[in-house]
């Protein structure tokens, strides 16, 4: 019944083209020049950083880029679908150790002995990337299956157990201390401080970190990329469909179980490309790194960015990485902070990240369910309130029966 | 033999913690179909709030001013959620309830710190010989506790008017609200009643063997999900038969861990999710959870 309050026809929220088709071609192509601008200029400006900035904001942006690769993919998975997922963090976790793994010689002997394969490191990169996607479609059967918070606490499983297999496959993952991340090469071009050709590019040296920076920003533009295309072509209209209702997608010739194991695993492969980027800056796995927390994170940064939309989760990514950073750079100069290791009562920057977007996710919910991506692309709408009330919450269930459901079940009108 | 019989006794009194916390999972997806994750939050602050008084007014109203804190400030979620975001969807508030609980466990774990909070309970590290089995006092009160409150919430949920209103709520809500229920109220106090459990379940989960409250104590109560799903998330019934069987799975894989050394040390910390996984491989909403059906 409450899908009588969304004729389905309109294009899903992600596509970012406005319904209304207000302002005409003209407007449109002039709209769309403008924001071509823009984004070269973002472009440039990413791209000239490595000269000008310190190696602490390289690594914070090299994390931020790890993030929005994972949460876009996090995105596809419950912003398009609409499928809850707290797992997130597991297949960052295969991600990462499946390319230690995979690259690193093997070491160590008896109980300290680590197993690797010491594969070229772009190998083990893509491999990585699809071993978290097999380890996405292993778990199919489980997610093909499992419907809202059935799937959401599954993947919660994946979380605890993965860590415990962290903890204790020790000859792979280095047990409770981690392993150390062997640096990218690809082709005999070595991403790491250590290269004996001691790389300068315009009088400024490059060291690992600006490399690896560049290496990050292709990975994060092919994601974009690939994710934009997934959405606005017909596997995202597909998934899109299976999120609205499940009865009307299959009717309509789209294979669920199908649809719904493949959007958990190229989320899954998202993630795995994450990790591995993640552990390339970090050059140390932990397996505490990858607990619930980290999951949560990532479900702060869809919902923060705006479900269902790319930009958004790219927006939503950069808020929640870069803000506990921040704050503990510039601990000393605001007030009620205290800087971390210091005895006192005093808020530690952590924690106020915390507070912060914990806050940050009931507001949006509560004032700008569209999230950051939403307020970006606020305007006036002069679509009835059906569409806006679709656009609003595009995290939607089959539950019929439910009366604040119901009250939203205004006929679509479209005022003139 | 002895171990069996003790682990046995310790898995029900690790289960009937669990099923307080489970039942309060149960009571909030059935009358506002939210998964609260803030659950655990809401424990830890009814433990604090208990922690933090027994010293002055005793130990027993120490707990009642604790649970009814909890459930006040469960309360206070259910209206945010209802006054807030009216309209949302059901998803969305589940994700609500996520950033209440970041807001929560962040200032609870701050003020916390890496302390172990005394619950001041009269049990202390007593135990009790029953033949051979060597019992703590604080586990058979867990079980009694348990028993007495469980049965007078299905007592209420099957004689009360708010039982019979909570039921009819989540059987047809449309039907019901026509029928002159008030779904806002029953939503506030099955919240509030959930709030109220989490608190009591805080204080066994925080006494002897415990060292007492800290700010794990919150993550045990994560165990409780596995035990709701397993049963069945519409189930008040399943989330008692979930409980005990996860309770007994922890309490056998951690009595036997060094038979089960195989699995990896902490196996008895993500069995329950081992166990939930497979059942739901078998029954996709769980033991006794309705099935979703559709009709064309």
């Amino acid at each position: 019944m409450s899908d009588t309050l969304s004729p389905d026809v309109s294009p899903p929220p992600t596509t970012g083209a406005s319904p209304d088709g207000s302002g005409g071609a003209a407007g449109r192509r002039s709209q769309a020049a403008s924001r071509a601008g823009t984004v070269a200029v973002a472009v440039l400006l990413l791209l000239v950083l490595p000269f000008y900035v310190s190696s602490f904001w390289l690594q914070t942006g090299l994390f931020a880029m790890a993030a929005v690769i994972g949460a876009i993919g996090l995105n596809l998975l419950s912003g398009t679908t609409g499928q809850l997922s707290l797992g997130h963090a597991f297949f960052l976790a295969v991600g990462a150790y499946g390319y230690v793994w995979l690259a690193a010689d093997p070491s160590g002997t008896g109980s300290a002995h680590l197993y690797g394969l010491g594969l070229p490191p772009l190998l083990a990169l893509v491999l990585a990337v699809v071993l978290a996607g097999v380890a996405g479609g292993l778990f199919s059967p489980i997610s093909g299956r499992l419907r809202g918070m059935y799937l959401g606490i599954a993947t919660l499983a994946l979380v605890f157990l993965g860590h415990h297999m962290m903890l204790n496959a020790r000859d792979i993952t280095g047990g409770f201390n981690g392993r150390s991340v062997p640096a990218l090469e690809i082709f005999g071009f070595s991403f790491s401080d250590t290269s004996p050709d001691g790389l300068a590019v315009l009088g400024v040296p490059f060291g690992g970190l600006e490399r690896l920076w560049y290496f990050g920003l292709v990975l994060v533009a092919v994601a974009w990329l690939a994710a934009r295309n997934l959405v606005r072509g017909r596997p995202g209209r597909a998934l899109a469909a299976v999120r609205d209702s499940e009865v009307a997608a299959a009717v309509m010739g789209v294979p669920l179980s199908r649809y719904r194991a493949s959007a958990f695993i190229v989320s899954s492969m998202y993630a795995g490309a994450a990790g591995a980027l993640l552990a390339l800056v970090f050059k140390r796995v932990v397996p505490d790194h990858f607990g619930l927390l980290l999951s949560i994170d990532y479900l702060a940064m869809i919902v923060i960015g705006g479900l269902g939309s790319v930009g958004g989760a790219v927006a939503g990514a950069v808020f929640v990485t870069l803000i506990p950073h921040l704050l503990t750079k510039y601990a000393d100069h605001l007030p009620l902070l205290t800087a971390p290791g210091t005895a006192g009562s005093g808020v530690t920057p952590g924690d106020a990240a915390r507070y912060l977007y914990g806050a940050a996710i009931v507001l949006v919910l509560v004032f700008a369910p569209g999230g950051l991506a939403g307020l970006a692309h606020r305007r006036p709408r002069r679509t009835g309130d059906g569409a806006r009330r679709n656009r609003r919450f595009p995290l939607r269930t089959r539950t019929t029966s439910d009366p604040q459901g119901v009250e939203g079940a205004t006929p679509k009108e479209h005022t003139p | 033999m002895i171990k069996l019989a003790e682990t046995i006794l310790n898995g029900l009194a690790l289960g009937s913690v669990y099923a307080l916390i489970a039942l309060g999972f149960v009571v909030i997806f059935k009358a506002s179909g939210v998964m609260n994750f803030a659950h655990g939050s809401l424990l830890l602050f009814g433990g604090y709030v208990t922690a933090r008084l027994h010293d002055t007014i005793g130990f027993l109203p120490a707990v009642l001013v604790g649970a009814a804190l909890a459930a006040a400030l469960a309360g206070l979620v259910q209206l945010l959620a209802t006054r807030g975001l009216r309209g949302a969807e059901i998803h969305t508030l589940t994700i609500l309830t996520i950033g209440i609980d970041v807001l929560l466990s962040t200032e609870l774990n701050r003020r916390v710190g890496a302390d172990f909070l005394s619950m001041g309970d009269p049990w202390g590290a007593d135990v009790t010989q029953l033949g051979d089995i060597t019992v703590a006092d604080s586990r058979i009160a867990s079980i009694a506790v348990a028993i007495v409150v469980i049965s007078v919430f299905f007592a209420a949920f099957r004689w009360s008017r708010w039982g019979l209103s909570m039921r009819s709520a989540a059987a047809d809500p449309e039907a019901a609200s026509l029928m002159g229920i008030r779904l806002d109220r029953v939503r506030l106090i099955a919240w509030c009643v959930a709030g109220a459990l989490a608190a009591l379940a805080a204080v066994f989960l925080a006494a002897f063997p415990a060292a007492g409250l800290d700010r794990t104590t919150s993550q045990i109560a994560l165990s409780a999900f596995p035990a709701a799903i397993l049963g069945g998330m519409d189930s008040a019934v399943g989330a008692l038969v979930g409980s005990l069987v996860i309770g007994l799975t922890a309490a056998m894989a951690a009595g036997y861990q060094s038979e089960l050394s195989a699995l990896g040390s902490g196996f008895s910390d993500v069995a329950p999710y081992l166990v939930m996984v497979l059942v739901l491989l078998v029954r996709p909403t769980g033991l006794f959870g309705s099935k979703e059906l559709t009709r064309v």
